[in-house]
């Protein structure tokens, strides 16, 4: 255990506030807070409100990477506070609440769309076989489990909205938290609901608006992988679309 | 005021709060469902639970078993009719998240895999990787989308129950977004707010942890029941609190002072094990109160190893090798790199215990209903009394299904035979709610600050009310809480915005946990006995001919609360002696 780890230094925070109330625009405010050498971003924050200024607004609540409530730009990156260790970064950091998504208050984003985006693409499972609670589990081997776990693995934390330049562009797009929970289920050997999910995404508003810049994936905090999702949706949806026009006579 | 008309309203969109809501869609698609939470449901600190779920489903295993296990793990503190409910709708229960779609750890042959556990005798804990909470929660939260009568008020904040007519009919929050106060009225109300574990300093809780809906029920003349019972988890990271699950030590890792000695051995845990083999119910797979309380043990002894976060023991999960950890424990690898700059595949990690989970809440009987008609509670913010002086691990889990959804069906029907309410009443009484808001807002800064008295009151209970107590250090702690809240009514605000204003939220935040941390210092000093997380130094014994039977903490105003008591349900099994000690006999 390295005993510099408890020492303490000066951190300065630029930090965006923005309060709808008074503000006619956003604009950074520079904090000087001291921090301890192993503390997360979120940690310097907590200190500020705590100690520096009580009205900062922002949202946060498990400190251990899994509610996904702490997502916000840190130097530019889609992060969570809570998992953006200070070691990692030297001189000014500059905090602002994620890109794509309007400003609610200082670092809270307004998240309707991407909660009206999670619904639409039916991120429940839609039973192939019907079975009882007296018919027990259904069976699912490890592998088949395999298949889609990684994809159950999103906290909803929107960093990939926000470092997607599609959806920033074009705010319609249902974008790659979505559209992976949607292929989860798909990929689920439980489920029977993908034709009525293909709907949703596989459309220009889907998957084919996503360029494959790959983006989501670098910055997902869980390694869930949303390109991958998205570019298993397009052939799977293009394999679809040659089964219909041109051998229809084949089964899906 | 703008009112929103419910046949159900619910507090809390955690695991409890979903589980209420889809058993209530569920009964019935014309309902009329709000789901009410202070933040969005995937938030909720369900999330952050790892272990897995306990629910009686292999071949080698019985009811009466996981009984047992739960009864003696709660000191016999347990409401054995409640337990024997619970254990019999568990497994259902776990079956219902499988077809929902819950990710569970398989078998070779598809069928649901189970892992040791804590105080358990038998491997029951059904688990999703070390994320059972995490998929638990997400499972629920994605199915209720499939509902439209579900109704969603995400980051509303609720603040005070209406009462009228001698049964509760809803409520006021707070609309975080606009800061403007909503009457929520509605035939009966669920409170599925959570635990209050942010009453100390050192806690594995997420910060919205501050026990609101305990908080709202009491001061509307509902009893807090064995509010006494906090429960220390052993395995936290020294620095942040972090939770490390029991799955670490159900997989095979195990607990070592300064002179790399398996200690648990000498507390009526051993004898030891061998190493990576767990045997069940003994050694590192006791019950939690025990074992935190053998690490104390050891660090008054001087055996602690000397971190710079303070006193600590080791847990070696090495020998568990990369492969396992990365399939079984991935996520604690992840938390141990990130805050403590460890991986346990390399070292051995130092861990202290830490306060998780707080076995009291809002007295409810086994249909989920309080003392006041119309109110239900499910969760940990509730007691029905399956937990007693110390819950085992992964039996919350549970809980929050099992409960959940009876408080739900027992909402409904409570709220189809109500006629309508007083509107005059209800609306005057939502009217005092908001002028209440106001005041708070129009008040001066004095010299009172949040951070400031949050401080002095996690501070005073760490001390008194902490892991082992004293008659001195609870009638400190509980004087000084009495001053706290007292001082609590100076308390102004800085931000004076409607908009988000989380400076409004931590002040009420602050007045849920001391109203909270009231009813847990004084019960026990009442309590003159040591039984499961209870620790007296005054009195090391259990005392069955007094104190079997849960403290009652009654609301008093501005006074500290009145404390009553009240019989324990013993059904089928009498008190008896814990034994964790294995192959000894």
């Amino acid at each position: 255990m390295t005993e510099n780890r408890m020492g303490t230094r000066q951190v300065e925070l630029e930090v965006l506030r923005y309060n709808p109330e008074t503000d006619q625009e956003p604009k950074f405010q520079r904090f000087t807070v001291p921090c301890v050498n192993e503390w997360c971003v979120l940690d310097a924050l907590n200190y500020l409100k705590d100690n520096l200024d009580s009205t900062l607004s922002y949202r946060w609540s498990c400190h251990m990477q899994v509610c996904g409530s702490c997502g916000m730009m840190i130097n530019g990156e889609p992060k969570l506070a809570c998992k953006a260790m200070l070691r990692d970064y030297a001189g000014v950091i500059r905090v602002e609440p994620l890109s794509h998504f309007p400003i609610e208050r200082d670092l809270v984003s307004v998240a309707d769309d991407f909660m009206a985006k999670l619904k639409r693409v039916k991120p429940y499972l839609i039973p192939g076989e019907k079975r009882t609670l007296a018919d027990g589990e259904y069976k699912q081997t490890p592998a088949q489990l395999e298949r889609y776990k990684k994809y159950a693995m999103c906290i909803n934390c929107m960093l990939c909205y926000a470092a997607c330049p599609e959806y920033g562009l074009t705010p319609k797009f249902i974008g790659p938290a979505a559209i992976s929970l949607a292929h989860r289920y798909n990929q689920d050997s439980r489920d029977g609901g993908r034709d009525e999910r293909q709907e949703e995404i596989a459309t220009s508003e889907g998957v084919w608006e996503c360029t494959f810049v790959g983006a989501c994936s670098d910055v997902c905090p869980k390694h869930v992988d949303p390109a991958s999702a998205l570019q298993q949706v397009k052939v799977a949806s293009t394999v679809d679309w040659y089964l219909e026009h041109f051998m229809s006579w084949v089964k899906k | 005021m703008e009112t929103i008309q419910a046949d159900v309203a619910i507090i809390g969109a955690g695991g409890a709060g979903l589980r209420a809501a889809i058993a209530l869609a569920q009964a019935d698609p014309k309902l009329r469902i709000a789901l009410v939470s202070k933040v969005y449901p995937m938030r909720s600190h369900t999330c952050a639970a790892e272990g897995g779920a306990a629910g009686v489903i292999k071949a080698d295993d019985s009811m009466k078993q996981h009984f047992d296990d739960t009864v003696g793990g709660g000191d016999w503190m347990c409401d054995q009719d409640a337990v024997e409910y619970f254990i019999h709708e568990a497994p259902k229960e776990l079956t219902q998240l499988e077809h929902w779609g819950c990710p569970w750890n398989r078998e070779a042959d598809g069928s649901v895999a189970v892992r040791p556990f804590g105080g358990m005798k038998i491997q029951r804990t059904w688990f999703a990787a070390d994320k059972s909470g995490f998929h638990i929660l997400h499972t629920l939260f994605q199915t209720s989308l499939q509902f439209p009568n579900i109704q969603r008020y995400d980051e509303f904040f609720a603040t005070d129950l209406l009462v009228d007519d001698g049964r509760c009919q809803g409520f006021t929050a707070i609309e975080m977004r606009s800061g403007q106060m909503r009457c929520f009225r509605a035939g009966a109300v669920i409170i599925a707010g959570g635990g209050a574990g942010r009453m100390f300093p050192f806690n594995t809780n997420g910060a919205i942890k501050t026990g609101d809906g305990m908080a709202m029920a009491y001061r509307a003349g509902v009893p807090l029941k064995d509010m006494e019972f906090v429960q220390y988890h052993p395995t936290g990271l020294p620095n942040t609190g972090t939770l490390l699950t029991e799955a670490c030590r159900g997989e095979g890792g195990v607990l070592l002072n300064k002179d790399n000695y398996r200690f648990l051995q000498d507390y009526g845990m051993g004898p030891e094990t061998p190493v990576g083999k767990p045997q069940l119910k003994t050694m590192e797979l006791g019950p939690r109160d025990r074992v935190s309380q053998s690490i104390w043990h050891e660090i008054q002894k001087g055996r602690a190893v000397k971190t710079p976060w303070g006193d600590c023991v080791w847990l070696d999960l090495r020998h568990l090798g990369e492969k396992k950890i990365n399939e079984r424990l991935p996520f604690v690898r992840d938390i141990c790199i990130s805050y403590l700059g460890i991986d346990p595949v390399k070292e051995m990690v130092p861990i202290r215990p830490v306060v998780h989970y707080m076995m009291g809440g809002i007295h409810t009987d086994t249909r989920a209903a309080t003392t006041l008609p119309g109110l239900f509670a499910a969760g940990e913010c509730a007691c029905v009394s399956i937990n007693g002086a110390n819950r085992l691990g992964s039996n919350s889990l549970v809980e929050i299904l099992v409960f959940g959804h009876r408080a739900g069906l027992s909402a409904l029907e409570h709220a189809r035979s109500m006629g309508p309410g007083n509107d005059a009443a209800l609306t005057a009484q939502a009217d005092d709610a908001q002028a209440k808001i106001r005041a708070l807002f129009l008040r001066k800064p004095g010299k009172e600050s949040i951070s400031g008295l949050r401080k002095e009151m996690t501070d005073t209970m760490e001390e008194g009310a902490g892991i082992y107590r004293t008659q001195e250090g609870l009638d400190k702690t509980c004087d000084k809480l009495s001053d706290l809240r007292r001082r609590y009514g100076d308390v102004a605000l800085n931000d004076k915005t409607n908009v988000y204003n989380t400076d409004l939220l931590s002040a009420l935040e602050l007045g849920s946990m001391l109203d909270c941390a009231e009813a847990v210092a004084v019960s026990g000093r009442e309590r003159k006995e040591s039984r499961g997380a209870h620790q007296r130094i005054d009195f090391t014994a259990r005392d069955d001919d007094k104190y079997l039977r849960h403290s009652m903490a009654y609301y008093n105003g501005l006074l500290p609360p009145r404390i009553d008591y009240r019989d324990v349900v013993i059904t089928t099994s009498p008190p008896g002696v814990r034994d964790y000690s294995g192959a000894k006999k």
